[in-house]
């Protein structure tokens, strides 16, 4: 049973991890491709259709790898956590449907004229098939984090004799006080990867004197989307998620800041240190006394509740994992908006581009808004731990039960072995679309 | 209200089975007619703007039932675990092959990728079609050993295959001779449907050829249909039941009998859109009155002990089902929308497409 949930948990883990590297970039790239047609459509400069086209193709790229590992998403629910889609997919998959038919069809059917119909649609219709795109995209978003939100905060239900989870109020799905913050908050985190990326790819041009017109476009609205975005993905929408984790979560609280023991008299801030669980303290510790009192309650000696006020059975089961996620997506959002915000004052300045240090920290952000969406979603998942459903139904409750942990670990040890492959062609070709650049003669027609 | 779910969740596969069966069929078609380069990229035009709008409807599909019939979705997905993840397998492999290998011009790098595609399509249509047959067959839910059941009464899981590859045999396989001739069947059905796609979206020399591939194929699977039909009896006595008691049912093996007996006028036919017409018209057809043959029933039970998964006790509870219909209307409506709208946009021949020259 122990091998049976690990090799369950690591396979969704690794696949929804690998999978989540792709829709991030998409939904929030989509937005400056609709904010780059739009521009063209305003100035009728060249360059700005070219930006939209050029970004539309590593779109394309990115969206085909969100659907070919997006499909094992869909299924290892039942595949994987059968009991668990027998018990709740009366509401759960209300969310998933909608998702389906909402965003799925919008999203794919638009992409196929933007790419192949510019000239079939005109100018105006193919920045109305953009603007389809990126709705679809993000309504894609929000059903998926309404379906992870009843997980984490279930309401609209009740549970019959047999077990299973009714419905019986459509709409508090869609009020749950969970959904709005994650959302926004995701959002943010998307838009983040994908400023920082066309940032990335600017900088470059910039710095090996390439295409050095495109790369003043990428870099300007790299640095205006990415300030933006990172000053709300801190503040207020990281804010009002983690209140909600204050809120509903209160174990999961003590443990992502690492607070084993209630401290009288406010708390600190950790902001360095490793959790020690034999001994339940945190080792080489620096904080910051009461800072953590008064971001959560505004108050300087409000009390926090350590985990040792929570049943043992009750705790996250992995306080470390979560307490670094955590941390290292806080961690990171902070330097997001340092960099983000010395790098818009140079260009208010009109001194960014020639400022090469800064251009060459531009060019190597790229990975770490990935690794801080990561983090961040881990700190969610892990946050919700023991639980399936928060509160309701535990971890081992939700395996199928017919699946032997062995075929379970032929198909984990399968999916490492395909997506490797998947990612390294990936790599292959968004580097051989970026090195041809936006002034390539567009192939797609 | 199961009735409603069960109509739209069997509509949605049989336009999914349609669409992205045309796209296993090129696959075919490309493995093994298409010889030149030209026709290489005639095969690739005239799927390429399709087939991932064509995959949605197999994810969307997978939602309704999962929303719909969350107990079926959970018994089948579990219980088919590992064939469900070749699919999947598949489904990557063939995606990629279609995608990377236009992005690299060399002999080699073209020749892997193109085998990855055709020989990734062929599978697909071989399982999609030993699915079908599994859900004929049936399986042993509660698996059941010695009278007594081992799981829950909806749960089974199933190994591949079985030494004997015999589908009476107690411990079943995903691949019998039963379910593989099914595959079979799938297998030229689509190899015909994809090559009429072809015709229709592209205009090389392919296109003489494939029709007198059509023509010779189809006196295949007649035969093949013949067999199939009669095992069928073998298999599981009295399959058409329901068509006994119901008659206007007869209508869905009417229109694929008209489909596959007209494929035989493929040189004769005027316009390129009929051959796809009919051979769409065989697959729906064929599907209907497989799914209306087995009504209520979704999954069989192969023993005598846990009864049969039916459109009855697997569904939903009512409220679900019933807000459900609300959103579903408005989606239905704007996916024929956006139907509309690609359709016009990418009407008529696609030779200059240009699919995969990035």
């Amino acid at each position: 049973m122990e091998d049976m949930i690990l090799y369950n948990r690591l396979q969704f883990a690794f696949t929804i991890t690998f999978h989540y590297l792709f829709p991030q970039l998409t939904m929030g790239l989509s937005l400056m491709i609709v904010y780059f047609k739009w521009k063209f459509l305003r100035t009728k400069n060249e360059d700005y259709n070219n930006a939209s086209k050029f970004w539309m193709k590593i779109f394309a790229l990115n969206f085909a790898m969100g659907v070919v590992t997006g499909i094992p998403m869909e299924f290892q629910f039942g595949t994987n956590w059968a009991k668990f889609s027998e018990l709740t997919g009366g509401i759960i998959g209300q969310t998933l449907a909608m998702e389906g038919m909402f965003s799925f069809f919008l999203e794919s059917s638009f992409l196929g004229m933007f790419l192949f119909g510019e000239k079939l649609l005109g100018q105006k219709l193919h920045f109305l098939s953009g603007l389809m795109v990126f709705l679809g995209s993000w309504a894609s978003g929000f059903l998926i984090i309404a379906t992870h939100s009843w997980m984490q905060h279930p309401v609209g239900y009740e549970i019959f004799e047999n077990g299973k989870f009714v419905l019986n109020n459509f709409s508090a799905l869609f009020n749950n006080p969970w959904l709005w913050p994650s959302y926004l908050h995701n959002q943010m985190g998307s838009l983040v990867t994908s400023s920082f990326f066309v940032a990335a790819v600017g900088a470059f041009y910039l710095l090996s004197n390439k295409h050095s017109r495109f790369g003043k476009i990428f870099v300007k609205s790299g640095v205006v989307f990415g300030v933006i975005s990172s000053v709300i993905l801190a503040f207020p929408t990281g804010d009002w998620a983690a209140k909600n984790v204050v809120k509903y979560q209160p174990a999961t609280f003590a443990a992502m800041e690492g607070i084993f023991e209630t401290e009288k008299g406010g708390s600190e801030i950790v902001l360095v240190g490793q959790p020690d669980m034999e001994n339940k303290k945190l080792d080489n510790k620096i904080a910051v006394p009461n800072v953590l009192s008064f971001l959560t309650y505004q108050r300087w000696d409000a009390e926090i509740k350590g985990l040792n006020e929570f049943d043992e059975s009750i705790h996250p089961t992995n306080v470390p994992g979560l307490y670094y996620g955590y941390h290292i997506m806080v961690g990171l959002g902070t330097i997001f908006i340092g960099i983000m915000v010395l790098a818009s004052f140079l260009l208010w300045k009109d001194k960014l581009y020639k400022t090469k240090w800064l251009l060459w920290i531009l060019m190597f952000m790229i990975p770490f808004p990935y690794i801080a969406n990561t983090a961040g979603w881990y700190t969610a998942e892990l946050g919700r731990q023991p639980w399936l459903v928060y509160n309701l139904m535990r971890m081992v409750d939700g395996v199928s039960p017919t699946v032997s942990s062995g075929n379970t670990l032929f198909t984990l040890l399968g999916f490492v072995g395909l997506y490797l492959l998947l990612g390294l062609l990936f790599l292959l070709l968004v580097l051989k679309i970026i090195r041809k650049g936006p002034e390539a003669k567009m192939a797609l027609k | 209200m199961e009735i409603f779910w069960f109509i739209v969740l069997m509509v949605m596969l049989g336009i999914y089975i349609i669409l992205d069966g045309y796209d296993f069929g090129a696959g075919i078609v490309h493995l093994f007619l298409a010889k030149t380069e030209e026709e290489k990229k005639a095969v690739t035009n005239a799927i390429g703007p399709f087939w991932d709008a064509n995959e949605v409807w197999l994810i969307a599909s997978g939602g309704v039932l999962f929303f719909a019939f969350p107990t079926l979705y959970a018994s089948a997905f579990s219980g088919f675990y590992l064939p469900l993840m070749l699919v999947l397998w598949l489904l990557i492999f063939r995606a990629v092959g279609l995608e990377l290998r236009g992005q690299v011009h060399h002999k080699m790098w073209e020749a892997i990728w193109d085998k990855a595609f055709g020989i990734a399509s062929f599978l697909l249509a071989l399982f999609f079609g030993a699915a079908l047959g599994n859900v004929v067959r049936g399986v042993n839910l509660g698996m059941v050993e010695n009278g007594i059941s081992t799981q829950e009464a909806h749960y089974f899981f199933l190994a591949l295959w079985n030494p004997t590859f015999d589908p009476l045999a107690e411990h079943q396989g995903v691949i019998d001779w039963f379910t593989l001739l099914l595959g079979l069947v799938a297998v030229v059905t689509l190899t015909i449907h994809g090559a009429n796609w072809i015709i229709l979206k592209t205009s090389t020399s392919l296109n003489g050829r494939l029709k007198k591939v059509i023509f010779k194929l189809n006196f295949v699977l007649l035969a093949l249909v013949v067999a199939s039909a009669c095992l069928w009896h073998y298999v599981k006595p009295f399959p058409l039941n329901n068509l006994q008691t119901h008659y206007w049912l007869w209508i869905f093996p009417i229109i694929g009998a008209v489909g596959l007996i007209g494929l035989f006028r493929i040189n004769k036919f005027k316009k390129d859109s009929t051959g796809f017409l009919f051979s769409s018209m065989f697959i729906f057809g064929s599907f209907a009155t497989t799914i209306a043959s087995l009504f209520p029933t979704l999954l069989p039970s192969t023993n005598q002990i846990n009864p049969s998964l039916t459109v009855y006790n697997v569904a939903a509870h009512e409220y679900g089902l019933s807000v459900g219909l609300g959103w579903f209307i408005v989606a239905a409506i704007l996916v024929v929308i956006y139907f509309i709208i690609q359709f016009r946009v990418f009407k008529g021949k696609m030779d200059d497409v240009g699919y995969g020259e990035h």
